[in-house]
Formats: structure tokens, C-alpha cells, sequence
């Protein structure tokens, strides 16, 4: 094929370049572009036989129009894959940035993939035992399932997220993809450190763009990330858990460029399409028939001000299958992992747990730690006002498990690790500071068979 | 006849011929689009497929036809893309991932039927006019004369077809087992009826408290997170309709997998699987985004034309706001001047033109039919003023709040009573009095009114405390605290819980009243309210839910006996 250069360029922004002319030109198709910077890439945006507009993946900062040359290349962004990746470290464009060799052999991949067949999907319904109590037992994670993280600035996400990652057990055969946009070194030293210490690195695929790395690079990491995902679980039959940080940083670089386009915004400035877009991002995960391996994604986002309703984190709650939110007061308390279970919820659940996969009593169990603990902020709140002398006996039972729930079942070490058995009888314990009969969820033959009360 | 620009689901082409809302292919994959403005040389195309890879220059193949669907035999236990391509065969085709390679006829067409004509050669027949039927599942699947067909029957034959056989020609143009119908377009019928019945949905706290009437229209808003889905899937799994056409738009893959899943264990009362009552169409979230916009109407058609045939039919479209979403990122493509938050100003009349195909009708048949519909609103940050929720409440006459906070502590179905409404109470009331109970009405004032006063107690409780309030006031709490636990919590994943009958809604509902009665006569007569012992009696009514039918009769008395007693 014969590759024509073209050089009509008519507007230069910060991330687009408008050219007139282009001959057949295709729309997502990427374009190399060689400027007085040196050789970047983009991608036609609005491809036209008049002026297509190309977004450019990298920074124009000192770009001289007058120098700049087009080369269109006539399909997608696209990358090779083989399994050599698997322990790797790349940057946003799949350059690699561990000192090793590029990815050159394998077959080509669109980074955008293309949409799941609905009817190939199976529901996500295996139990995975992530060590954490607060998270199999009550926001239990299933194999396939997209569960974010909310989290706040200064609350320990990167934490939870490496203990998750270290003890979640999928199958044998697990592989951690890490995307990280956007984050500031000492967060990917961090991570990267740790996933070192645990010996994770040898099983994980690293995409690191940093908070000084070019923006727009942003918008292409966590694609190329799933292309690889899908290619390790769908091809060659890994288990893979996908961790996506931070998503906020993802839509402020859509934002950025959704207003570059001049489109008409949406809520806050950010685009109209924000949904989809990150739909097309979030859907990229499941169990599905006749594969082997598997997709479970574990994105990290950070409401700007705690706040959930926010359009990312509210978007993001609509596309994915419910939430881990973190609490900056059980922070500021010292418990971790500081996960606010009330606002938090898994629906995948009720697919993964019970009898055969992890006991017969877990649904309502946790169903009964969630109602009674709703019912605990609600008395505290009331013990705030009047005192603890104006609360009746069953309200200061209620008191004494919320406090016990929230030291003990809740709060756990960074590197403890423990099994789903423990998890339900430590619910069973906190549970015990509350009469049986106040507990209306419970099924009696539970409450005779697991219930604490009798050791007292 | 070539495309001259492409921006997302946007074409834009010159030289065609074909009219506002016909379907063209587009490039050499043969994208399926419809022509959705025309200016000038220039037709604006929406695109219904990814457009990656279609290249400026790529010629326009034009149908002259619009965006239509194709309705006979074999679309009963089907899921079905935005666009009503089959998606098993195109799994089987195509592999894991969507391409949209092919055109995917959506009816088997290897599949034979047993047809039964019901007109005989030289009777006058018109359009809408049963003229026979097939057995499909458990129902009775009538061949309709095609609308635009009528006058003499010239030939009919009775044995087994494929739906591309001709069974039947009238005035010389042949029938087949299916026929084609413009989405877009509501299909005729000969008169609305008046709603006196309800859609039961065997969830309590919908059929006693907010019922919908049987070919009415709801709207179930909520934040994420607090049930919208798992409702939408309970009304699909339970409610009395013989077709239910369930809508996945713009949601999760995982779901409908789920749903699928499920349908195909549970069985309804006669043992048939549920899935042989429902049609499926999934546009999740990640599939294209302008068919997410056209999969709303092909729901929608499909129902009519069930309803047509005389079936009751619901239709729950999840998320009418994704839908939405689909016409704001259209609307702003094609630079069309924006109202609210984006969306084009003509959101209000596209919500309406879809729900006003609902109703109960008289077919062109002479049969009765209906179409409920029930559409998830899912506004941003869970804040009702956002365009999609005001205009869709201005249509619907039933409304059921989600409320966050009730989801947090898992009080499912988080229906915010203090919010929701049916404004089919009146119409239903009949109904209820002969169905139920007499004193229907007044059970269903008493419950509302007990759960609102105890809202106001609370507040008051927050500030002084439960033990500094009159004993009066404690019952009236732990009576409302009942009404929760007992009667509105719903389990979805019971099996006994899932679907409540209305004999037994009206029993718990009957013992909470009973106890309460008792229990505020003795406080009345001065006893006080902390030596009232009635733990046997609230676990008792506690159990009522998932107790079975006959049990609970038996339970009832005893209760009732019991309670004379004390």
C-alpha cells in the first residue's frame, strides 16, 4: 500500500489538528504525524472530504504547523500482542519503560475493541475470596464483576488495592493487568514497590501514565490495557483482575477534550457521551461461555469533595455493578480498610454466596449486619444530642455492636488474611451484642446453629 | 451516492434519494443507518453500528424502506440487539465479540409450524383480521391479515410452514406467517378501553399500596444502587402478563446474562419455562449507541403486536435515560440548538409518542389487549428536577420512588412510600373490593397513614430521645417498624418471598392491624407499653412472608385466636 503525506493544515489546538483534504480518509483511523517535535500519532476524529479533525496523542507544546506532515496509516490504533508481556511495565502508548524490548510479534489488536455479545456472557457467579472481611462478607466480589473503589483524596485506595490484588484468589492461574492515569510518581512507586515485595510483578502487566506524562495518553492507556485483558483471558485462558486508577483523572482529560472539540457540554463540563465512554471501558470484563479465563475489573476513582453524586463517580455507579465506598470518618478513626458498608454494595452478591459457595447463612447474615448497623449510625446520631442516659437498653446494645463491628469485623491488618469461615463467624460474634430477638432477619435455625450468644 | 463525512454515528452523504426516517447500508460493511435529516444536496445519516474503519468516498446503499421490525412465530424466549438482530446466531456466527458482519433474520426460518386456517377461501377478510394461527409455546399464535390487506380470501392452506411459506394470498398478494412493521410507527387499533383491572406483580408493596392498572404506565426513577434493575427484573418474572417484552438499553451485559439465566430456570404456575413468555432485546451500554435510541421502539412494536393478537403484554424498558442519552448525543451532532442540560427540546414529545403506546385496547380483531409499560429513569446524582424524570412524570400515572437511603440499609424494594404514587387508586378500587377484601381501601389508608405518622415520630424521637415519648406514640413506631419489616421488605431472592399473592398480602396486612388494634386498646386502658409481651406474635406475622399460601390461612387464625385471648 501506498502511504501519502498530506500538509494542508488549517488549526493547530492544544490536542487537535484540523487538515483540509484528505483523500478517503477513515474515521478512528490513526495518522502518524511528523512535525518539528519528532514523530507523534493521532487519530482521525471526524474523518470529511472537506477538513478532518485528528486527535493527537501526545503533547504539541512548541509545534510548528508549517512543519507538520500527515500520514495517514489506514486502520485503528492497533497493537500486537503475545504472551512475552506478562510481567512488563509500558507507558500509555504501549511503549515499554522497564528498560526491556518493545512488543513487536503477535497478532494486531483494535485498542477499542468491539462490544460483548450479551448472549455470550454467563452471569457472574463464583465466589472470590479477597481475605478482606468487610468485602466477602458483606460487598462479596464475583468472578467477572466490575466493582469500583470510590475513595477520596488521602484515604489508602492504593492500599486495598494492592491487598486485594495480592490475596484475591480467581483460580491458579491469575494475572493482574495495572492501568494507572494520571497518578504522581511516589503513588507508582508505591504500587509498583509493593506488587514487587509480594512477588506480584512476575503476574501483572503494567501501563503507568503519569500525573507529568501527556494527558491524552490517558484516554488511550485503559484501552490498550483491556485489548490486553481480553487477549490473556479470552485467548490464552488467564484469570485476569484489572485495576484502573484513577478514573477521575481519566474524565478530566475527556472533559478537556470534549471542550477542545467545542461540544455541548453536560453536567459540570464534562461530555454528554461520558456514560458511554466509559461504558466502553467497564463493559470490557466477564465470564463468558466456552472461554477459559475471565475479566474482573477493580477501578479506582476519587470523588472530587467526597462527593457522590458528582458525575463521575455517578456515572460510574450506573455502568458498573455496584461500588466499594471508602469513609473518611472510620479513616480518621484508624480503622482499615475504612470502607463505608451503607453506601457501599455488590450486586453480584447474591449470585456468589451461599450454600456450595460459601455458607448457607451469609445472605442473611449480612443482610441482618447491614440493617442492624444502619440502625447504629441512626441511635448514634441520637446519642450525640441527648446523651447516653436517655437511650434505652436495646439502643445501647445497638451502640455496643456498631463500635465492635467497626473495630472488629471491619478493621484488619494490611496483611492479614482472612478465610470466609472467620469472616462469618466474626459477624456472628459482633451480632451477639444484640438480643436475638431484635434481629428480624435471621432465620431461627441460623441464630441456633451459628449464633454467638450461648458462650457469654 | 457517496459519504462525504463521518463523525461518531454521524454520516453525512450526497446524491441519495430516500426520504426522512428510510434505512440505507453504508460502505462496504454495510452499516445500517436511517436518514434522519436532509438539507440540500447533504442527507444526514444516523448510523446504527460501529463506524470505525468507514471511509470518506464509501458508496450509500438506499432500502427505501424505514426502520422496521419483522413480527411472527419464533420471537418468544429470543434476545434479540437493538436493531432485532438475533443474537444466538450471531454468537454462533460471529464469535464472542459484535461485528454486525451480517444481516440476521430474526425469526427462524427452518422452523415449521402447524398452521390452522380460521377463514375459508372466498370470505372477505380486512386488515388486522385473524385469519388463523399457530401453537407457539403456551399460547395461541394468530395470523393477522397484514394491515393494507383486504378484501377476498383467493386461496388458504392449512399444514406445516416455515414463516417464508405463503399460507395465504387475498386479493392476489401472498401472506405469510410474519409480517414487517415501521418501528416508529404505533400500530392502529379500534378503540382505547378504560383501565378497572390491575397488573399484579405479586410485590407487595406495588400492588397493595401503588398498584398499576393493566395496560397502564409507570416510571421507576432512582439513584444507582438502589434497585432499580432488580425490580424491573422482579415485575418481568412475576407480573400477570402473557408476554412480557423486556428492554435492556444502555445497561449492563452482566444483567441481561442474568436475566436470561434466570428465566430460563424459573417456571411460571403451569410449569412452562418464563422465558417462553418474554422477548429479550439488549442494547447494553457499550453496543451503539443511536440503536440503544431505535431498541425502545422495537420493544415496543413487538409488544403492540403481541397485544394485537389479544395477549396482555408489559414492556419494562431499563433505562429510559440511557435512551435519552442516545437522542441528546444525536441531537448534538447534529448541532441542533439544545434545551435543557443538552438535551434536544423535542425529548419531551419523543417520551410521550412512546408512552402513550400503551393502553388497553379493542384490536382490530375484536379482541382485548393491552400494553403495560414500565420504564427505570436513572437521573444524575439521584436528583429528580434532571429534564429526563420531569418529563417523563408529566406521562406516567404511577410512580415509584427509590430512595438511597432505604437501599443502605437493604429495605428492598427501596420504594419511598412518602413519595410514590398510582393515580390508578381510584379506578382499581373496585376491582380490589371484590378481589381482595372489602376493607381494602381502608387497610391500604391505614398502612399509609401509619408509616407517615411514624415518620413525624421519628423526627420528634431524633431529638428526645424513643423513651421520652408517650406510649401511644412507641406503638404507633413499632407498629410502622412491622409494616416495614413484615410487609414491605420484599426478599427477591427467597423463593417463597419473591412473588406474594394478593391473599397473602391482604393476611399480613390483616394481622398487623389485628395486633395493632389489640395492643392500642390495652395502652388506651392505661397498660404500659413496655409490659406489653408480644414477641410471639411479631415473629409469627415476622414469618408471614415466607410462609406458602395455605400455611398462612392456618397461621392467620391461630393468631387471631390467640389474640382474643390475652
Amino acid at each position: 500500500m501506498i502511504y501519502k503525506e498530506y500538509s494542508n493544515i488549517t488549526q493547530v489546538d492544544s490536542s487537535l489538528i484540523f487538515v483540509e483534504g484528505l483523500e478517503a480518509p477513515k474515521y478512528n483511523e490513526v495518522v502518524k504525524i511528523f512535525s518539528n517535535l519528532g514523530s507523534l500519532e493521532g487519530q482521525i476524529i471526524d474523518a470529511s472530504s472537506n477538513i478532518s479533525v485528528i486527535q493527537v496523542f501526545g503533547n504539541m507544546l512548541g509545534l510548528d504547523p508549517k512543519s507538520v506532515r500527515i500520514l495517514p496509516k489506514g486502520k485503528p490504533y492497533s497493537i500486537k500482542l503475545n504472551e512475552e508481556l506478562i510481567g512488563r511495565i509500558f507507558n500509555g502508548r504501549f511503549y515499554p519503560i522497564d528498560n526491556g524490548p518493545s512488543i513487536i510479534k503477535g497478532e494486531e489488536y483494535d485498542v477499542n475493541g468491539y462490544p460483548i455479545n450479551p448472549y455470550a456472557r454467563e452471569t457472574p457467579n463464583s465466589f472470590v475470596e479477597t481475605g478482606i472481611s468487610v468485602i466477602d462478607g458483606l460487598i462479596t466480589l464475583a468472578k467477572g464483576q466490575k466493582l469500583p473503589l470510590f475513595s477520596g483524596s488521602g484515604l489508602p485506595h492504593n492500599k486495598i488495592a494492592v491487598q486485594i490484588s495480592s490475596q484475591a484468589k480467581v483460580s491458579d492461574n491469575t494475572l493482574i493487568v495495572f492501568g494507572a492515569m494520571g497518578v504522581n510518581s511516589d503513588e507508582a512507586r508505591f504500587l509498583i514497590n509493593e506488587f514487587r515485595e509480594r512477588g506480584l510483578l512476575r503476574k501483572t502487566v503494567s501501563f503507568i501514565n503519569l500525573a507529568s506524562d501527556p494527558s491524552i495518553e490517558r484516554i488511550l492507556l485503559p484501552r490498550i490495557a483491556l485489548t490486553t485483558a481480553e487477549y490473556l483471558a479470552y485467548e490464552k485462558g488467564y484469570d485476569v483482575i484489572v485495576i484502573l486508577t484513577d478514573i477521575t483523572n481519566y474524565c478530566e482529560t475527556l472533559r478537556e477534550i470534549s471542550s477542545a472539540k467545542k461540544e455541548i457540554p453536560g453536567r459540570r463540563g464534562y461530555p454528554g457521551y461520558m456514560y458511554t465512554d466509559l461504558a466502553s471501558i467497564f463493559e470490557r470484563s466477564g465470564v463468558l461461555k466456552g472461554k477459559k479465563g475471565s475479566i474482573t475489573q477493580i477501578p479506582i476513582l476519587t470523588m472530587p469533595q467526597d462527593d457522590i453524586t458528582h458525575p463521575i463517580p455517578d456515572l460510574t455507579g450506573y455502568v458498573t455493578e455496584g461500588q466499594i465506598t471508602l469513609s473518611r470518618r472510620l479513616h480518621k478513626l484508624g480503622i482499615y480498610p475504612p470502607i463505608d458498608i451503607l453506601s457501599s454494595i455488590s450486586r453480584m452478591m447474591n449470585n456468589a454466596i451461599g450454600k456450595g459457595k460459601t455458607r448457607e447463612d451469609h445472605s442473611s447474615l449480612s443482610s441482618q449486619l447491614f440493617a442492624s448497623y444502619s440502625e447504629y449510625i441512626e441511635v448514634s446520631r441520637l446519642m450525640e444530642l441527648v446523651g447516653e442516659g436517655a437511650l434505652s437498653e436495646d439502643d445501647l446494645s445497638l451502640i455496643r455492636f456498631g463500635r465492635k463491628f467497626e473495630k472488629e469485623f471491619i478493621n484488619q491488618g494490611f496483611n492479614e488474611r482472612r478465610g470466609i469461615e472467620n469472616t462469618l463467624n466474626k459477624g456472628w460474634e459482633v451480632l451477639s451484642e444484640i438480643k436475638p430477638e431484635r434481629l428480624t432477619r435471621l432465620k431461627q435455625e441460623f441464630i441456633n446453629k451459628y449464633g454467638k450468644w450461648n458462650k457469654e | 451516492m457517496a459519504i462525504k463525512r463521518i463523525s461518531g454515528p454521524l454520516v453525512v452523504a450526497e446524491g441519495l434519494s430516500s426520504g426522512i426516517g428510510e434505512v440505507v447500508r453504508l460502505g462496504k460493511k454495510r452499516i445500517i443507518g436511517e436518514v434522519i435529516r436532509i438539507r440540500g444536496k447533504e442527507f444526514f445519516i444516523e448510523a446504527y453500528e460501529d463506524t470505525s474503519s468507514l471511509g470518506v468516498g464509501e458508496e450509500v446503499e438506499e432500502t427505501h424502506f424505514p426502520l422496521s421490525v419483522v413480527l411472527g412465530p419464533g420471537m418468544l424466549g429470543k434476545i434479540y440487539d437493538g436493531l432485532q438482530r438475533a443474537l444466538d446466531s450471531m454468537l454462533s456466527k460471529e464469535g464472542i465479540f459484535i461485528h454486525g458482519k451480517e444481516d440476521y433474520f430474526p425469526l427462524d426460518t427452518n422452523k415449521k409450524w402447524d398452521f390452522y386456517p380460521l377463514v375459508k377461501k372466498g370470505d372477505k377478510v380486512r386488515e388486522g383480521q385473524i385469519i388463523g394461527k399457530v401453537r407457539e409455546g403456551n399460547i395461541d399464535h394468530f395470523i393477522l391479515v397484514p394491515l393494507g390487506f383486504h378484501g377476498e380470501v383467493n386461496s388458504i392452506k392449512e399444514g406445516s410452514f416455515t414463516v417464508k411459506d405463503p399460507i395465504c394470498t387475498i386479493e392476489n398478494k401472498e401472506v405469510f406467517l410474519y409480517q414487517r412493521w415501521p418501528i416508529r410507527k404505533p400500530r392502529p387499533y379500534l378503540s382505547k378501553l378504560d383501565i378497572k383491572s390491575p397488573l399484579v406483580t405479586g410485590q407487595r408493596v406495588i400492588d397493595f399500596l401503588f398498584p398499576i392498572g393493566e395496560g397502564g404506565k409507570a416510571a421507576i426513577p432512582g439513584p444507582f444502587g438502589s434497585g432499580k434493575t432488580v425490580l424491573q427484573h422482579q415485575l418481568a418474572k412475576w407480573a400477570s402478563s402473557d408476554i412480557v417484552v423486556y428492554v435492556g438499553c444502555g445497561e449492563r451485559g452482566n444483567e441481561m446474562a442474568d436475566l436470561l439465566e434466570s428465566f430460563s430456570n424459573l417456571v411460571d404456575s403451569n410449569g412452562n419455562p418464563l422465558l417462553q413468555r418474554t422477548v429479550l432485546i439488549a442494547n447494553t451500554s457499550n453496543m451503539p449507541v443511536a440503536a440503544r435510541e431505535a431498541s425502545i421502539y422495537v420493544g415496543i412494536t413487538i409488544a403492540e403486536y403481541f397485544r394485537d393478537l389479544g395477549y396482555k403484554v408489559s414492556v419494562m424498558a431499563d433505562s429510559t435515560s440511557r435512551w435519552a442519552e442516545a437522542l441528546r448525543e444525536i441531537s448534538g451532532r447534529l448541532e441542533e440548538m439544545p434545551g435543557e442540560e443538552g438535551y434536544p427540546s423535542y425529548l419531551g414529545s419523543r417520551l410521550a409518542e412512546f408512552y402513550e403506546r400503551a393502553g388497553k385496547v379493542k384490536t382490530l380483531s375484536g379482541k382485548e389487549g393491552s400494553v403495560t409499560v414500565i420504564g427505570a429513569v436513572s437521573p444524575p446524582g439521584g436528583d429528580l428536577s434532571d429534564p429526563v424524570s420531569q418529563n417523563t412524570l408529566r406521562l406516567v400515572r404511577c410512580f415509584w420512588g427509590l430512595d438511597a437511603k432505604l437501599a443502605y440499609s437493604r429495605h428492598y424494594p427501596a420504594i419511598n412510600w412518602g413519595i410514590s404514587y398510582s393515580l390508578y387508586i381510584d379506578d382499581l378500587e373496585e376491582w380490589f373490593k371484590k378481589s381482595v377484601g372489602n376493607d381494602y381501601k381502608f387497610l391500604r389508608e391505614w398502612i399509609l397513614n401509619t408509616l407517615n405518622k411514624s415518620d413525624e415520630i421519628q423526627q420528634i424521637a431524633n431529638l428526645v430521645g424513643f423513651n421520652a415519648l408517650p406510649d401511644q406514640e412507641k406503638e404507633t413506631l413499632k407498629i410502622a417498624r412491622l409494616i416495614k419489616e413484615g410487609f414491605l421488605i420484599q426478599s427477591a431472592f427467597d423463593e417463597n418471598d419473591a412473588y406474594s399473592s394478593l391473599k397473602k398480602q391482604y393476611i399480613i396486612v390483616k394481622a398487623i392491624k389485628l395486633l395493632y388494634d389489640k395492643e392500642m386498646d390495652k395502652i388506651l386502658k392505661g397498660q404500659k407499653f413496655d409490659e406489653i409481651k408480644d414477641n410471639d406474635f411479631v415473629q409469627t406475622i415476622l414469618k408471614m412472608k415466607i410462609m406458602k399460601d395455605d400455611e398462612i390461612e392456618k397461621e392467620f387464625e391461630k393468631l387471631s385466636y390467640d389474640l382474643q385471648r390475652i
